[in-house]
């Protein structure tokens, strides 16, 4: 799924990244627990995550995840966005809670990882 | 090659530095990126024991040809029963490392489900040394 679709669903906002909504995803995993978020191992994913704190950019970092979804309007950090544009992510924010975030992805195709 | 990382004591903001170091490293050198991801993980959920568990450490890291071994040594309250910490979902966490997005006990399980070797000593009032090896 596109990147541009996704944001337009959620009413999400780019924070970073926005040039690149062309490029897609094809996994959608939500969690605010990092540990559950390193032991995938597909390539792909969507990050979507209540946790906005540095560590969410770090371990998205060592997942190598290039694609984070931030719900219920979290706000992104300057240490957040530095780290985030060091490492070529795209951070969108979205209002919506992380079910509703969820169900609406998860139902317009986006897969899930288990 | 041979590099040494210091990590300071309740440095939340700082824990995965080192981790990202080396990740860099890793990839100039040509190293698989799945290789370098089983890596990265690893120190990184040790990196953030010894600053979660501990106060802070030294991280030692040795990379040849054939592979990368990375130790990381600490003088913080070491492991009791290292058997029980081992398991999934044990963990004596602070609410502060779990607002980090940690403590759900599966740090020690993500470290030996990535590596080839898990070397871990262990002394209450003393410390906990973790050595690791990914072969490549
Ligand atoms: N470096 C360390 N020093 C002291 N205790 C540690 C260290 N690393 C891990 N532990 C102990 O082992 C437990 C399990 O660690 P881990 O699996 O990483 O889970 P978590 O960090 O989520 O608690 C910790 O809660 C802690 O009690
Ligand atoms: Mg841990």
């Amino acid at each position: 799924m596109k990147i541009g679709e996704i944001a337009a669903l959620l009413d999400a906002t780019c924070i970073l990244g926005e040039e690149r909504r062309d490029e897609e995803v094809i996994y959608g995993f939500a969690s605010d627990l990092m540990s559950d978020v390193l032991t995938l191992t597909q390539e792909g994913i969507l990050l979507i995550t209540g946790l906005c704190n540095i560590q969410t950019i770090r371990t998205a970092e060592m997942a190598n995840i290039q694609f984070i979804l931030f719900a219920r309007n979290k706000q992104i950090t300057k240490d957040m966005l530095t780290l985030a544009e060091q490492e070529n992510m795209v951070l969108l924010q979205t209002r919506y809670s992380l079910f509703k975030t969820s169900g609406i992805l998860y139902q317009a195709g986006l897969k899930s990882v288990y | 090659m041979h590099f040494e990382y210091t990590i300071l004591d309740n440095d939340f903001a700082n824990a995965g530095a080192a981790s990202s170091s080396i990740k860099k490293i890793l990839k100039q050198l040509n190293i698989d990126a799945k290789k370098i991801k089983r890596v990265v993980i690893a120190v990184y959920e040790a990196e953030v024991n010894a600053i979660a568990h501990a106060n802070g450490g030294t991280i030692y890291v040795d990379i040849d040809d054939k592979g990368i071994e990375v130790t990381i040594k600490d003088s913080g309250p070491g492991i009791a029963d290292l058997d029980l910490a081992m398991q999934v979902g044990y963990s004596t966490a602070s609410q502060k490392v779990r607002e980090m997005g940690f403590g759900a006990g599966m740090g020690l399980p993500n470290i030996k489900n990535n590596v080839d070797l898990l070397d871990i000593k262990t002394e209450v009032g003393v410390g906990t040394q973790i050595k690791m090896v990914v072969n490549f």
